[in-house]
């Protein structure tokens, strides 16, 4: 049962296809770590078991699992404009940009101002060829501890997101990842990839969008790791708005080095299944992150944000605040953890999630969890679902505003908190514009 | 001779588990292994009519379907237990028939009573509380039958009523847990020996508190009681249940299930104080508390709250939940849960809320010491009938010490857009402030220690009947011996 609940024959055949269009001079290294990954996924599956599975207990996977999507080995370059990605997500032209097409390297729509502030961006498939030394030492490494689809992810490692800001550098210009799926037929996936290395003292900005066309059905397995090394400080907001028939799992793996700082936002919408599960390590003292997200659902979509945040150092701080809103018949998850090992003293830790829930067919599941083993320690959780739409709104109401209009100023106003903290200018106008007054979604 | 002693028995805890002693009594023990027979032979010993001798039969093979595995969902960790190694009935040996007064109760069963300060002779007025005592799955004593009788209250053993009230208990009988609902419930109800009963008639308020107290004595022996309180349209009770056992190398089960039913109007007031034994320093022996406790608030406007101080037992894994069904239907649940040394809980509520308007609060306080690791593992659910329900749910945990753990894992689910649900928690250690604020006026570290723990389990304290409340404080003190200051 579990074998064609994995789908494991499919993936082993697709990935010895591709095995084959390898040059025999290709790395042998990549070829390992694809190996490695593939018998991890064989060992893994997908987790779509019901019983016992805590880290998936509100979002089951089986219709991912037992679907057939074919790996792009061939891709239309050209099906994607830059008209189109200016329309689907944030954009800005000061920006420097990767952008990937079902996975695979867009040279023609990518522009990285030849690193004028000290930044290397590449793509990973070139990076691996030229320099192995750095992308070597990390890649794959933090991912190693996931799940199954990280490791189908890292079996079909080929092209990626390579941003790496050297030591002492300030990179002024923030970075902008699409992955953009074509929704082509047939029913295909693809393996976003990023590999974001923060130098020591460095200061980095990314942005990493998640898009496609409104109706495809397609699946969206993006794996990214961040190394944050010592002093240094990354900004990272993380964007998805997928097809309403797409599935997107998405994995985020992050390190933070002594007194280094993430701050990260996301914002999910869409999909048929959304996935966002962000692990943070924090293993040296001083280190501090501050994970926000924001979440919005209608018609029968189900977006599920699971965060796991790791203090195996002492001395670190975490802050979890996400919000979110749910209409029609979606679903929305909330699952986040915090563990404090044994040595982590001095431990702050924090996290929040709050909601609204706007029509009677939604459900959220939320599930803040704490897991403490020291005692010289501060750690709380809040959570709330509330009517207070109904009082909003009402009160709106009785002064005149219809319904319509009540609905999305509130949906706005609960959203603004998260959004009015965004530090860039294209993205913050991006989202003010998708939550404002209006249909939802609309601008 | 014995009287002084049900009120001095708070002060004389020593730091040691006192109830660790064995009574030696002759007693009946079933031979170890379950299979059909023992369930039958269970079902023959007490007389029982056919309907429960069925509910037995398909409880077991439910049981067996289950394939002998048992939930490892929880945060406990403990070596698989061979369920065929165990003894499924135990009970003191009678002299003659059923004792008639408390003359015929064997009197070592009487002292064995004394010793943990449980009043079963009548001469105990004083104390105004209704004790059924239940030894080794046994029921050997209820005290004050008359004037519950007179009031219409039925408080007995479940035999007892199996004999007497078989039509309420094949009515509400595994109405509330389903002899399917997990894993130990099913063995439960396969094999469950005895426990109490309780039926209040309509508009009745129950003139006394009620209270079983439970003792594993005989060894390798698994304790499964079950019992069943029913409250009657417009009628109060309030039930209190203490638990001890003798100290054993080995580990004992315990797989209890309780199952309330609040009719229209209705309220149920349950308490606990657990204490059975922890085990020694080192983790050895102590009792396995697997159990499963439920309460369905049925009617309009019923209300069902459970307290419970939970300080013994090596492994605790207990949700007393509520099914908030009836409209205006109230669930609370105040929980102390104390661990030490290398004792492990994994202890929340289930609050299912069905019926519009409903309300239930959570109040729940860890405190972990020694090697322990407390969970507090909670469910609100609040489904798409449930308009206007609303939830409150605070816990907070306490760390004394740096090798123990705290956790917290609460599961909210909302599919109804008007409830309001709100859920805090907190962790930290007994802030130095405080410690500080104590010492300096003169009191010690560990009697500060005290303090701040005693101040930190008030809420829950003041949701106890007075006397259980004394208890419980001192039992927290016995407990934490060794862990502060």
């Amino acid at each position: 049962m579990t074998q064609s609940l994995t789908g494991y024959e499919r993936y082993a055949a697709d990935f010895e296809a591709l095995e084959g269009m390898e040059p025999p001079n290709g790395s042998a290294w990549l070829r390992g770590v694809r190996r490695e990954a593939l018998a991890a996924f064989r060992r893994l599956g997908f987790p779509a078991e019901r019983r016992g599975n805590e880290r998936w207990k509100y979002t089951n996977v089986a219709p991912i699992a037992r679907s057939t999507f074919a790996y792009p080995f061939d891709v239309d370059m050209d099906a994607v404009t830059e008209a189109f990605l200016r329309q689907q997500g944030p954009w800005s032209d000061d920006w420097a940009r990767l952008v990937f097409v079902d996975g695979r390297f867009s040279a023609l729509l990518s522009t990285t101002f030849d690193g004028d502030d000290g930044l290397r961006l590449v793509n990973i498939g070139a990076a691996l060829h030229k320099d192995g030394g750095g992308v070597r030492q990390h890649l794959g490494k933090l991912a190693q501890s996931g799940d199954g689809f990280t490791a189908v992810n890292t079996a079909f490692l080929g092209d990626g997101a390579l941003v790496e800001a050297p030591d002492d550098t300030t990179c002024e210009r923030p970075v902008h990842l699409v992955f953009v799926s074509s929704g082509a037929s047939p029913d295909r996936v693809s393996y976003p990839r990023a590999l974001v290395l923060a130098g020591r003292n460095s200061r980095l900005t990314l942005v990493e969008s998640y898009v496609g066309p409104g109706d495809g059905r397609y699946f969206t397995n993006a794996v990214t790791e961040i190394v944050a090394q010592e002093g240094s400080g990354v900004e990272h907001y993380r964007y998805m708005t997928e097809g309403a028939g797409a599935f997107h799992v998405g994995s985020s793996y992050v390190r933070l080095g002594r007194g280094s700082s993430f701050r990260s936002t996301s914002f999910g919408r869409g999909a048929r299944i959304a996935r966002n599960g962000l692990s943070v390590l924090l293993d040296a003292p001083g280190a501090s992150c501050v994970l926000k997200g924001l979440y919005y659902t209608t018609g029968s979509e189900h977006v599920d944000n699971h965060i796991d945040v790791d203090h195996a150092g002492p001395g670190a701080s975490s802050d979890q605040y996400f919000k979110g809103i749910l209409d029609g018949s979606s679903k929305a998850v909330f699952s986040g953890r915090v563990l404090v090992r044994p040595n982590a003293q001095k431990t702050y830790a924090r996290q929040a999630d709050k909601n609204v829930v706007l029509s009677d067919g939604a459900r959220i599941n939320t599930k803040p969890s704490l897991e403490i083993y020291a005692d010289d320690v501060q750690c709380f959780h809040g959570a709330t679902a509330g009517a207070v739409a109904g009082d909003a709104i009402f009160y709106m109401r009785s002064r005149g505003m219809d319904e319509e209009t009540a609905r999305s100023l509130f949906v706005h106003g609960f959203a603004s908190e998260i959004i009015d903290s965004i530090e860039l200018p294209a993205l913050r106008s991006h989202l003010d514009r998708m939550f404002s007054v209006g249909p939802p979604g609309g601008g | 001779m014995a009287a002084p002693k049900v009120i001095s028995r708070t002060s004389e805890l020593e730091a040691d588990y006192k109830y660790g002693f064995v009574t030696d009594i002759e007693s009946e023990v079933a031979p170890k292994g379950l299979d059909e027979q023992v369930v039958r032979m269970i079902s023959a010993k007490k007389d029982e009519p056919d309907f429960l001798l069925e509910f037995r039969l398909k409880a077991y093979r439910r049981w067996l379907k289950m394939g002998g595995k048992e939930p490892r969902w929880a945060k406990v960790e403990f070596p698989p237990i061979d369920y065929q190694d165990l003894h499924y009935y135990a009970a003191p040996v009678k002299k003659g028939d059923s004792p008639e007064s408390l003359d015929d109760v064997d009197p070592e069963l009487i002292e064995a009573f004394d010793k943990l300060g449980i009043p079963i002779e009548e001469q105990k007025r004083m104390t105004g509380v209704a004790v059924d005592a239940i030894f080794d799955s046994v029921s050997v004593a209820t005290t004050y039958q008359k004037m519950l009788a007179d009031s219409g209250v039925v408080f007995c053993s479940v035999s007892e009523a199996v004999q007497h009230h078989p039509d309420l208990v094949e009515k509400y009988l595994g109405s509330v847990v389903p002899y399917t609902d997990n894993f130990y419930a099913a063995l439960n109800s396969a094999v469950f020996s005895d426990g109490s009963f309780v039926y209040v008639p309509p508009g009745v308020r129950c003139p006394i508190e009620l209270m079983t107290y439970f003792r594993i004595n005989a060894e390798e022996t698994g304790q499964f009681e079950r019992t069943l309180i029913v409250a009657d349209e417009g009628s109060y009770v309030s039930y209190l249940e203490g638990c001890t056992a003798p100290m054993r190398k080995s580990h004992q089960l315990h797989a209890a299930v309780v199952e309330l039913v609040a009719l229209e109007g209705a309220q149920i007031k349950y308490s606990t104080l657990q204490n059975w034994y922890p085990g020694d320093k080192e983790g050895n022996g102590g009792v396995y508390n697997f159990v499963t406790k439920r309460g369905k608030a049925a009617g309009r406007g019923s209300k069902i709250s459970w307290t419970q101080v939970e300080t013994g037992s090596a492994i605790t894994w207990k949700y007393p939940s509520v099914i908030l069904q009836g409209d205006d239907s109230t669930g609370e649940f105040y929980s102390v849960a104390l661990v030490n040394n290398h004792q492990q809980a994994d202890t929340g509520t289930k609050m299912i809320h069905i019926g519009k308007n409903t309300k239930s609060t959570i109040v729940a306080k860890g405190i972990s010491a020694g090697k322990g690791n407390n969970t507090y593992r909670g469910l609100v659910q609040i489904m798409p009938s449930a308009e206007n329900a609303s939830n409150y749910t605070q816990c907070d945990s306490l760390l004394v010490g740096d090798e123990c753990g705290a956790h917290t894992v609460p599961y909210i689910e909302v599919r109804n857009s008007s409830a309001r649900m709100e859920h805090e928690a907190s962790t930290s250690r007994v802030s130095d402030d405080k410690l500080f604020y104590c010492m300096q006026r003169g009191i010690s570290d560990e009697e500060a220690h005290y303090m701040v723990i005693n101040g930190f389990c008030r809420d829950i304290f003041q949701e106890l009947p007075f006397e259980f409340a004394m208890e419980a404080q001192q039992l927290l003190r016995v407990s934490l011996e060794g862990a502060v200051g």
